[in-house]
């Protein structure tokens, strides 16, 4: 290779087409973002902080009733100093009754600002569900439409139907209070008519059922006089109490050890089967995918890239990030089942690209590939991928790669 | 931890030692001492020649400004200030320790007014600027904190004098009692809200000054706490956001407010120097002011030991109180 080819090649992963890496702003158009978004925010609040909103205004039919929660076309953005960041921006699935859906993709990709959307806990002012709707199907039978729930109303979803389990079970809990305080008080706020008896009582059975030998001690305990596995249990325990249909598990294992890991899996599992709830997995690790998913949805800078059974994503992965993913899963019996990093960057979330936002980092783009983003292509009733490869129902034999082009 | 504290006093020993050898060393070296101070009229009437000025010098123990004179006459200093002997004050020809007894109660009573009131109008209002971060109560707020904070004391004091004394003449000016008014001797209650009225622009002057400062550290600390894993976590267990704020939230913030602000308690006994000279409240802020601007040497010796002890025992209050609000921290 001359020294010419070298020095392109160089400037070529330097500067990768379609990607603005580097964003300037001058002072005035920072005035200008920062008036925008603080009128735009003004609306949306004004919308969530009505009172006595009527019941009809957020009720709503589910597409398959089979579903506790639909996400339909969901988009959340952060209006931010520095411009609009397009977290979540066009998501579409639903997670099953009774099964446990995972959600993988690189950090950053939107997991996480998805799951708290569905509580309503995205963090406001600056974060904002602008469009698209989560549909949630509750226990008394009825359909709510979450994100034009009025916030007193989902108060008495969150934690009672739809619990949370957060990454870092060191930070998650309150470091002031007794682990039954924090306890109790799930249940006392939830169910009617607790008293504070039945409440510790409530505590202890699921500090029990989460495998605590002891918890009667742990309940009288600081959270920094448990471990983190322990605290990850107490966090299930606390998630349990109130029997919730849909368990939100971000990244449950990441923080703790291996052997914890498994155990905490392990579980999870079980738990779901007890109170035959719905998990939604969210985490980085294909292994705990592979041993405790039923469907899969991959994500990649705010969007879906590919959806499907375990078994489809795993077996026949169609988007050619999916194929990265699952060609990087390490074989056998190796520890660290974390997504090796494919090569590249992730577009700037303020200045995303209109064409396929895997294309600077794909090895098998082609020309339309830098022109439109890809439609969502259905091979199952389950399994649809987005990549325009897969408009023939499954992959052009791909000689043409971006080098040849 | 008791280990970590008895460190902590024996550090403050050292220190306290320290800082009394240097002021006094400074204390010394003042260009124009006390008897210069008192003679200095009679000299240049010719009433006093330099001799009696001299001999006078060395009555007070003034006259040898050498290094090993000053150490000599500071070790006789420390000696009887260890047995509990702070001297006579020049100016007030009284032992020091009576000024200080006499003079800190009416400090104390308006620092500590003004300190209660710093905490019942700063907390609530650095909370709600916390919550509604961002909004037009926020700024407005953070601009008036910073604006007390910024302002000096005596500038604010002219201020309020000029509008509350002068222009609608409903408070009074200075001092602590109305000088024109006679009391029975018996008339108490009348006696203490007449003191009281005076001191009402004193301590809305501190008050102001203050209160800037802990609505800006509370804001600050509840926007951390805020922003917490445990505040999410306890919003997602449906709490509503009164819960969230006044019970997680606020249970947080409340280790460094309880932690610094018990710090500040000793401190209100030192006096407020130039508010309580501009209102010419007698108190120990005051007395200091003109020991020091008269080289009062045992005053000013005795004033700033008491300080660095009230500083010494603020530390030690704030730690032990630490120690009683985190539960992290082990009282091993
Ligand atoms: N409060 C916020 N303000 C501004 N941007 C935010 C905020 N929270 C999240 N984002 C942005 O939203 C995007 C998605 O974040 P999210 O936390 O959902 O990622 P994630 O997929 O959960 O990643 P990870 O695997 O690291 O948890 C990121 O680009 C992030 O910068
Ligand atoms: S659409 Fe093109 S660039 Fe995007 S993943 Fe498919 S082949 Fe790659
Ligand atoms: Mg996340």
């Amino acid at each position: 290779m001359g020294l010419l080819d070298k020095w392109k090649n160089i400037k070529e992963t330097e500067v990768e087409p379609g990607i603005d890496h580097t964003m300037y702003l001058t002072l005035k158009e920072e005035r200008r973002i920062s008036r925008e978004n603080s009128r735009i925010i003004k609306q949306f609040e004004r919308e969530k902080n009505r009172k006595n909103v009527p019941e009809e205004e957020y009720l709503t039919q589910m597409r398959d009733p089979n579903n506790v929660v639909e996400f339909d076309n969901l988009h959340t953005y952060f209006f931010t100093d520095v411009g609009t960041v397009k977290s979540v921006n066009g998501v579409t699935f639903d997670i099953p009754q009774g099964k446990v859906v995972g959600v993988v993709g690189e950090s950053g990709c939107g997991k996480s600002v998805t799951s708290l959307s569905l509580m309503q806990l995205v963090q406001a002012p600056q974060g904002q569900i602008v469009a698209g709707s989560i549909r949630y199907q509750s226990r008394d039978g009825k359909c709510y439409e979450i994100t034009k729930m009025p916030k007193d109303r989902m108060l008495k979803v969150r934690g009672k139907e739809i619990a949370m389990i957060f990454q870092e079970p060191m930070t998650s809990l309150n470091p002031v209070f007794k682990i039954g305080e924090q306890m109790d008080e799930v249940v006392l706020l939830h169910e009617e008519g607790a008293t504070p008896k039945a409440a510790r009582e409530r505590s202890l059975e699921m500090l029990n059922l989460v495998g605590i030998a002891d918890p009667q001690k742990v309940y009288n305990n600081y959270p920094h006089e448990l471990s983190g596995g322990m605290r990850q249990r107490v966090m299930i325990a606390m998630a349990l109490s109130c029997t919730p249909r849909l368990i939100i598990a971000d990244e449950p294992t990441t923080a703790l050890d291996v052997t914890i890991q498994a155990q905490i899996l392990e579980l999870l599992r079980d738990v779901k089967n007890k109170i035959n709830g719905s998990i939604m997995l969210i985490t980085h690790d294909l292994g705990v995918i592979a041993e405790m998913a039923d469907y899969v949805v991959v994500m990649y800078a705010g969007r879906i890239i590919e959806k499907g059974t375990v078994r489809e994503i795993f077996h026949n992965p169609k988007h050619p990030y999916t194929i990265g993913l699952m060609r990087s899963k390490p074989s056998g019996k190796t520890k660290d089942n974390r997504l090796y990093s494919i090569k590249g960057q992730v577009p700037n979330p303020i200045n995303m690209p209109n064409h396929c936002y895997f294309y600077n980092r794909c090895d098998r783009a082609i020309g339309i590939c830098a022109e439109e983003y890809p439609e969502m292509i259905q091979f199952t009733d389950t399994h649809s991928a987005a990549c325009h490869l897969c408009r023939n129902g499954g992959f052009m034999d791909t000689n043409s790669t971006k080098e040849q082009r | 931890m008791w280990n970590y504290l008895l460190k902590r006093v024996a550090l403050a020993l050292v220190i306290l030692f320290g800082v009394s050898a240097l002021i006094y060393l400074l204390s010394m070296l003042m260009p124009a001492d006390y008897i210069d101070n008192q003679t200095a009229a009679a000299v240049q009437m010719g009433a006093m020649t330099l001799e009696d000025v001299q001999r006078l010098k060395e009555l007070y123990g003034l006259a040898d400004k050498s290094l090993p004179g000053i150490a000599k006459s500071y070790l006789s200093w420390l000696t009887s200030a260890l047995s509990g002997d702070l001297g006579y004050s020049f100016l007030y020809g009284r032992p020091v320790s009576d000024v200080l007894s006499q003079y800190i109660w009416i400090s104390f009573m308006i620092a500590f007014i003004s300190y209660l009131l710093e905490i019942a109008i700063g907390i609530p209002m650095g909370i709600k600027a916390s919550v509604n971060q961002y909004s037009a109560y926020d700024y407005t707020v953070s601009v008036f904190a910073m604006m007390g904070t910024a302002l000096p004391s005596f500038f604010l004091s002219a201020l309020l004098m000029n509008v509350f004394a002068i222009r609608l003449g409903i408070l009074p000016l200075q001092g602590l009692t109305t000088a024109t008014k006679v009391f029975p001797p018996n008339a108490h209650f009348q006696i203490l809200l007449d003191k009281a009225w005076h001191l009402v622009l004193p301590i809305t002057v501190l008050t102001l000054l203050g209160v800037g400062g802990l609505m800006k550290f509370t804001r600050t600390n509840m926007l951390e706490v805020l922003n917490s894993d445990y505040i999410r976590t306890a919003r997602a267990k449906g709490l509503s956001e009164n819960v969230v704020t006044y019970k997680h939230a606020f249970r947080n913030t409340l280790i460094p407010l309880v932690t610094s602000l018990s710090g500040m308690l000793p401190g209100l006994f030192g006096g407020a120097m130039i508010t309580e000279t501009v209102f010419a409240i007698p108190g120990i802020g005051y007395m200091a002011l003109r020991a020091t601007q008269q080289g009062d040497i045992p005053f000013i010796m005795g004033y700033n030991m008491f300080l660095a002890i009230l500083t010494v025992l603020g530390m030690l209050i704030s730690d032990i109180m630490y120690m009683v609000v985190d539960p992290r921290v082990k009282l091993s």
